[in-house]
């Protein structure tokens, strides 16, 4: 217990607390860091399986779990997806020509634009491709969104996060550290950072939910969720967990939330991407 | 961020104005500031809305607890003084920064009458 505690004041002091730019840690530093804590705070679980959330470290939901995936709960929204990607726009061009290496794209993404100077994510990208081609945009936390990032996903199974934060723009630094500063802010009445949960607290209960690690946290989206009852996308799960601390959600694909994806997902470098996932 | 900072800087003066009107009116300290109810403070304390200390401390009568913070037994032994039971309730990072217990007084998440109730309550366990 001892140790946790030791280990945990570690990470909140260098991945938390140096922000404040007395001793400014590099993202790689911070990144070993994230990962280690969780893999010594959970030794008997192998480092791919943290991909698989909660169920990584709790073995009595994980059959249940094991038993849904074998009719996984989102294959129609891959097929949705599918015919989505297939079907031309009404101009006859179609998601193909905005990406041409598709639909096996999804390690890409979150990305720095450098020309933009923003942080450009995959759900982002498919809205501004739509809009190029005269089509309306998709409401950012499920439905059709949800659908087409599935099939897009599904597809890209296997491939290895791997954000990059370029190191000849500063304003990509920044857009991490935003990002990271994000993630260990306390907010909302009930004064919860996200770090109080998912790196404090992994594998202790919140009443009856056992918390998951963060690491990981990013592989599997979007998900199905049973208490949604049907696919969400990541910022929508952003939006829930700042709503039950009482805080006000950002803005889905806003500046706050893309910085926070780009942060959390840059955490998860080399681990396998494993979306779409199901999850309670 | 800044606005959230705005908006707590001012939910903390109104809260400090108040406790300055309260300490004036006639009569009225700390000795004999109004006490809780234990029975209506376990009604809070076991409230999700309010309370929902459960979410985090296993606790009497609750079904599935979570463990988050430490089980809330014996508590006269482990606080002879109540006011400093009290200030953990109020506000648990002035005691450990780090804390994931809501500041249940400091961010008004209880009233002062919920929170004299709960205080009331936990002592008695
Ligand atoms: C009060 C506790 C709490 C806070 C604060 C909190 N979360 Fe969560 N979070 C949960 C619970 C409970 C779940 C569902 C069970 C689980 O997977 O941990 C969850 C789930 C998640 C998941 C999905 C995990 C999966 O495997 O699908 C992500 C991602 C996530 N949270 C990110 C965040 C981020 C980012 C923040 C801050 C903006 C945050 N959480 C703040 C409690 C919290
Ligand atoms: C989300 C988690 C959470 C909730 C909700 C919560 N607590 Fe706590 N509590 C903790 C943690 C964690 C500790 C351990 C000390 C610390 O970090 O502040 C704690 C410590 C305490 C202590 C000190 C115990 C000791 O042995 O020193 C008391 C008393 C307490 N809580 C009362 C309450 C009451 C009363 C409520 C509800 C009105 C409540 N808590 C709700 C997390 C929580």
């Amino acid at each position: 217990m001892n140790k946790i505690i030791m280990l945990t004041a570690a990470l909140v002091m260098v991945l938390g607390l140096t922000w404040g730019g007395v001793a400014l840690a590099t993202p790689q530093a911070d990144q070993a860091i994230w990962q280690s804590y969780y893999q010594k705070r959970f030794p008997n679980v192998p480092k791919e399986d943290f991909i698989n959330g909660v169920y990584a470290i709790d073995p009595v939901s994980r059959e249940s779990w094991e038993a849904i995936e074998e009719f996984p709960p989102y294959e129609m929204a891959i097929s949705q997806g599918e015919k989505m990607w297939n079907t031309p726009f009404a101009n006859g061009k179609t998601y193909r020509d905005c990406f041409p290496n598709g639909p096996a794209i999804a390690g890409k993404y979150p990305y720095w634009d450098k020309e933009r100077g923003m942080v450009v994510t995959l759900p982002l990208a498919i809205n501004e491709c739509r809009e190029a081609n005269g089509e309306g945009p998709l409401k950012y936390k499920k439905g059709p969104i949800a659908d087409i990032l599935s099939y897009l996903r599904y597809q890209s199974r296997g491939q290895l996060t791997k954000v990059e934060i370029p190191e000849d723009d500063p304003k990509a630094l920044e857009a991490y550290e935003k990002g990271k500063q994000f993630y260990f802010a306390r907010r909302g009445q009930l004064n919860f950072s996200c770090a109080n949960c998912h790196v404090q607290n992994p594998g202790n209960l919140l009443r009856s939910d056992i918390l998951s690690p963060a690491l990981g946290h990013t592989t599997h989206f979007p998900v199905y969720r049973s208490k949604w009852g049907e696919i969400g996308t990541l910022h929508r799960r952003f939006s829930g967990c700042n709503k039950q601390v009482r805080a006000k959600p950002f803005k889905v694909q806003g500046e706050e939330y893309r910085n926070l994806e780009y942060f959390l997902t840059y955490m998860q470098n080399g681990l396998p991407l494993n979306g779409p996932g199901a999850r309670k | 961020m800044i606005a959230l900072k705005t908006t707590l800087a001012g939910a903390v003066g109104t809260a400090l104005i108040a406790a300055c009107v309260l300490a004036l009116a006639p009569g009225l300290n700390a000795a004999d500031a109004p006490t809780g109810n234990p029975e209506a403070g376990k009604e809070i304390a076991n409230d999700r809305k309010l309370g929902n200390c459960m979410a985090c401390h296993v606790m009497p009568d609750i079904e599935s607890p979570g463990n988050i913070g430490p089980p809330l037994i014996g508590m006269q032994a482990r606080y002879p003084d109540k006011e400093k039971l009290r200030a953990q309730i109020w506000d648990a990072t002035v005691a450990n920064p780090d804390s994931s217990m809501p500041p249940f007084g400091k961010h008004g998440i209880l009233t002062e009458q919920q929170l004299n109730d709960v205080l009331e309550y936990i002592w008695s366990l």
